[in-house]
């Protein structure tokens, strides 16, 4: 492993900052000589090409990709260096669509969204519609990482924020190798602000989850069994609770795409992501129930295809020009990075699908 | 043919030892398959077992399955390294628990 990268693909001006370019490599090699059949092609054995959406059940909101971590593994190319912030107008514009939608869960992400000039507004303004789970996924090390952000706990609690972390291992070396040096600290000590919150303790409607991701080109092991092994190791060293473990593929997509193929692991890795094919898992994928916006409002069947600029295949592009009844059955548009969602268990936002 | 006696990209192919004789390469498959479900002992320190013993028995295919197995299973590095050590070990003692018939044999044969 090389040390660690502190800038984004983008300002590092890679080749893979590009999307078109990330597309060219999971449409060719392997997939167009035939070693591995496309996902296209995979579905299509079991009749289940094309996908379709069904009723929107989650809205998910980018509101930009600045954060400040550089992690090695992620799918936004997210980053201190990252300037696509989302306007107040396009929240505004946000808050209308929630006000009609019967989607009963938003879910807010970035880069790290709290550090949105208008998050904490949007926050507030989005609760008082009343959506039935409002999520943010926050990486911890922010509530840490600036004075301004101390009290963010405090703030989610009286909105009644249901907190998604990540934490990618429950030793420090593990976390630390994926996400940066002293992340796992900071993020120990956020958990705990969250736990004397109430966030996270048995029985608490004050939900706190934590998301794994391995640190590596290999899948994630069963969600049950690590999330009994990250409980009992979190409360044995460091007395931290939290409700459940959700566990998500690493999609060949963006930083981690870059990686794949820096340590020449992106062929063994599509194998076992093609082999662990699972056709239960299709029925269920993310974008069959979620909707997701961009930073700049743009509409995706979800966060990777938002990377992979992709947008939805619907006469409605635009937060501005939302129609659920024209987004409702539209085709997902599927590319061979739709196989980490069909592995094993399946992955998604939510963990595990089948 | 390749040129070298094993290719990673053959441990892949694993299962196609069945395309040879069937009936025995399911009841291995499934033997196996059952062996490592979770049952009196973990799935986990199944999977360390494996890994120490891939190293005793130097099978290259099953270091790389078992060490990959370990990491999806969260099994840090150390622990890893502990369970080979408990495969030295027994490799080890076991030749050397042969000295006693080494010397045996020396106060056997020597006047
Ligand atoms: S994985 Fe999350 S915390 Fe890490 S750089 Fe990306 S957005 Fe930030
Ligand atoms: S990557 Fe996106 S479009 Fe593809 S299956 Fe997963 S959620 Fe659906």
């Amino acid at each position: 492993m090389g040390k660690l990268k502190t800038q984004s693909l983008q300002k590092r001006d890679s080749d893979l900052a590009n999307s078109n370019r990330q597309l060219e490599i999971l449409s060719n090699g392997i997939f167009a000589d035939g070693e591995l059949p496309t996902f296209k092609d995979k579905i299509s054995e079991t009749n289940q090409f094309p996908l379709k959406a069904k009723k929107l059940e989650i809205l998910q909101i980018n509101v930009g990709y600045m954060c400040n971590q550089v992690c090695e593994h992620c799918h936004v190319d997210a980053g201190p260096d990252r300037k696509e912030i989302m306007t107040r107008d396009t929240m505004q514009q946000i808050l209308d669509v929630i006000k009609t939608t019967g989607a009963h869960t938003l879910d807010l992400t970035g880069g790290a969204p709290e550090m949105n000039p208008h998050f904490r507004w949007f926050v507030e303004e989005a609760s008082k519609v009343g959506v039935k789970d409002f999520i943010v996924r926050s990486n911890l090390t922010i509530i840490r990482a600036n004075k301004k952000y101390y009290d963010l706990p405090d703030f989610f609690k009286k909105h009644n924020i249901h907190v998604v972390s990540s934490m990618p291992h429950w030793t420090r070396g593990k976390t630390d190798k994926q996400r940066g040096e002293g992340v796992f600290d900071m993020s120990i000590k956020a958990l705990q602000e969250l736990n004397e919150r109430g966030y996270g303790m048995p029985g608490s409607d004050l939900k706190l989850d934590l998301v794994y991701n391995p640190n590596g080109a290999y899948l994630p092991g069963d969600q049950a069994t690590m999330e009994k092994d990250f409980k009992k190791a979190l409360l044995e060293d460091f007395n931290i609770q939290f409700h459940n473990l959700f566990a998500i593929t690493n999609l060949p997509i963006a930083r981690f795409l870059d990686y794949l193929i820096a340590s020449e692991n992106y062929e063994d890795y599509m194998h076992a992501l093609v082999d662990a094919y699972n056709p239960a898992a299709v029925e269920n994928v993310m974008c069959t129930n979620t909707l997701s916006v961009s930073w700049d409002g743009y509409l995706f069947d979800c966060d990777f295809n938002q990377m992979l600029a992709l947008p939805v295949n619907s006469k409605s592009k635009h937060i501005s020009d939302y129609k659920e009844e024209l987004l409702e059955g539209r085709n997902i548009v599927i590319s061979q990075h739709c196989y980490g969602c069909t592995a094993g268990a399946g992955s998604s936002c939510q963990g595990v699908v089948a | 043919m390749s040129k070298t006696y094993y290719d990673p990209a053959d441990l892949r192919k694993f299962g196609k030892i069945s395309e040879w004789n069937q009936e025995l390469g399911d009841k291995f498959f499934d033997y196996y398959g059952k062996v490592f479900e979770e049952g009196t002992l973990t799935a986990r320190e199944k999977s360390l077992i494996a890994l120490a013993v891939a190293h005793t028995e130097q099978c290259p295919y099953c270091i790389d399955a078992y060490t990959k197995d370990g990491l999806q299973r969260g099994i840090t590095k150390e622990e890893m390294m502990e369970a080979l050590h408990v495969g030295a070990a027994i490799k080890s003692g076991a030749t050397l628990v042969h000295g006693v018939q080494m010397m045996n044999k020396v106060n056997k044969l020597e006047m």
